[in-house]
């Protein structure tokens, strides 16, 4: 049957089809209708897993954690405040090598109060161990979360993993959206570590200065090993449900002189963007990052000019994505800072940073004048 | 790609006339999508919600800036609100109202939705819910299909009164 769906549905709809053991989650705006869904899921029957209610995200966090070291098939979500809440405890789910999946509807921090798009939220997790992948589309949302469960509990990666969707932008509005039986595509969760409830034990956490730098080391061994763990898991869910997706999303970038680099929906706004580009003779195209971690390989921006476009930043340094993406080039890119805390930028908006493009500066959009 | 954009004030179902009106685009076999502008709302305040319906998949996110036509669920709004801004030359105003008011250079219809829920007894908290007879209205000026508008008020209601009170906007409507 033909579905519409809101992004944040199209998540809930996806965590009911993988069966998790054990949700445990906070309420916070733009994020909550997953967790009520969810919630109404359980309440229904219609997903036997525990929902567990619990006074914080930091608490969320604490006791997905618990519930994943028993080997237990695990989900939460939340958004800006909430997610910075559980930051202690997303680098703990992610060095006790745990496959907790998480949706981060991606939104501003305050002050001043601002419950709107940015991807400042999620980018202050980046060094936690956590894949993220950014989405653009309510479809896209569903079928990430999917693959999410299986990447995370894959053996070769057994780490957590992010999906990142834009406030509001996406998590309210209203799309298509296919869902699929996943059947096999999900195989049960086996927790090599698991520990055994029937036959409980202490177990001494603390690593010295000899052990601790080995653990660290295997996190990122399985951090690389998780770019064959994506790709594979993105071409088996394209084999048995037609949707492809891939480390970036390439528009129109064979023969184009100038790439513009964004992540979330303005990455597929930016599309419409380059149809206009390219209508006025400019030979535009457009990438837009989905994995951030693993970062992607980005041959195809080499030789170009890029305009990278940041809906965040880091104080003192400049566009994080822009950041990343000049380490691994190592040439200039003309930054654009827009879309911060919600702030409206459309396609044509897009098209002008393209038009001004200057390699080599930063330009706060709505700021400076001369975008 | 045809735009509208939906003025309301919150609580009288707006949103949910987005959607809905979506939902019934794709029933058409178009593609459509319907995003509610979220600023800081509360009952009562004038909103706007979105809906982009097109042949080909919509890749945009942004507010409507230029919509084919306008839909105002409470002609009150248009005393605080320019409801016409941004209108495509020649583009459609409907209006929920008893009277027909005349907008130069733009096509205007109206009808008694707010009558027409009251009739059907559908109110929630003191509002007569104006979001499923505006879809017949609209079903009445092609925007979508009657089947298809019918199909989506089945999906996300389940009281039958909801599609009795788009048949009745589809009925009464100044075509």
């Amino acid at each position: 049957m033909k579905k519409i769906a809101t992004g944040n549905k199209a998540v809930a709809e996806a965590v009911k089809q993988v069966k998790p053991d054990v949700v445990a989650a906070y309420p916070i705006t733009p994020q909550t209708e997953i967790v009520e869904q969810i919630a109404e899921f359980v309440a229904s029957g219609e997903l036997k897993g525990r929902y567990i209610p619990v006074e914080s995200e930091h608490s969320a966090m604490a006791a997905c954690i618990g519930a994943s070291i028993t080997g237990a098939r695990t989900f939460t979500a939340t958004s800006s405040h909430g997610l910075l809440y559980m930051h202690e405890m997303t680098n703990w789910a992610a060095g006790a090598r745990l496959p907790v999946v998480m949706a981060n509807v991606n939104r501003s921090l305050g002050p001043g109060w601002n419950i709107w798009a940015e991807h400042t939220d999620a980018l202050q997790e980046r060094d936690t161990g956590w894949l993220q992948v950014y989405v653009s589309t309510v479809q896209e949302a569903y079928d990430a979360t999917l693959m999410a469960f299986r990447i995370a509990e894959h053996n070769d990666v057994l780490l957590p993993v992010m999906v990142n969707l834009d406030g509001f932008l996406l998590s309210h509005i209203m799309q298509p959206l296919d869902t699929v039986e996943p059947g096999d595509f999900l195989p049960p969760l086996h927790l090599p570590h698991a520990i055994d409830v029937k036959s409980p034990m202490g177990y001494g956490g603390l690593t010295g200065p000899d052990q601790h730098f080995k653990m660290r080391w295997d996190m990122e061994r399985s951090m690389r090993d998780s770019v064959n763990v994506i790709e594979e898991t993105e071409l088996e869910f394209a084999k048995r449900f037609g949707r492809q997706y891939g480390f970036t999303e390439n528009y129109r970038c064979g023969d184009a002189d100038v790439i513009v680099v964004a992540m979330g929906t303005l990455g597929k706004e930016a599309e419409v963007a380059i149809d206009l580009l390219r209508r006025d003779g400019i030979k535009a195209g457009s990438l837009r990052i989905r994995w951030l971690r693993p970062f992607p390989d980005l041959d195809l921006l080499k030789g170009k000019e890029v305009v990278v476009i940041d809906r965040d930043y880091s104080f003192g340094r400049g566009g994080i994505l822009a950041t990343e993406i000049m380490a691994q080039t190592k040439e200039a890119v003309a930054s654009v800072i827009a879309g911060i805390g919600g702030q409206e930028v459309t396609y044509e908006d897009v098209a002008d940073f393209v038009r001004k493009r200057s390699m080599g500066t930063e330009v706060w959009f709505g700021v400076n004048n001369n975008v | 790609m045809f735009e509208i954009r939906i003025h309301s004030r919150g609580g009288q179902g707006g949103v949910t006339a987005a959607r809905l009106l979506a939902l019934a685009a794709i029933h058409d076999g178009k593609y459509a999508t319907a995003a509610p502008f979220y600023g800081a709302e509360r009952r009562g305040a004038p909103i706007v919600s979105f809906v982009r319906i097109d042949d080909k998949p919509i890749r945009i996110y942004s507010q409507i800036k230029k919509p084919d036509m306008v839909v105002v669920l409470d002609a009150s709004v248009m005393d605080v609100v320019d409801v016409l801004q941004g209108l495509k030359s020649g583009g459609k105003v409907l209006v929920n109202s008893q009277q027909k008011k005349e907008f130069s250079g733009y096509a205007s219809s109206n009808v008694d939705l707010t009558g027409i829920a009251l009739k059907e007894k559908l109110v929630v908290s003191g509002s007569p819910i104006l979001n499923t007879p505006v879809i017949g209205a609209l079903a009445k000026m092609g925007i979508v299909s009657v089947d298809s508008a019918k199909k989506a008020i089945r999906e996300m209601f389940t009281d039958e009164r909801n599609v009795k009170a788009a048949e009745a906007a589809y009925q009464e409507m100044s075509a």
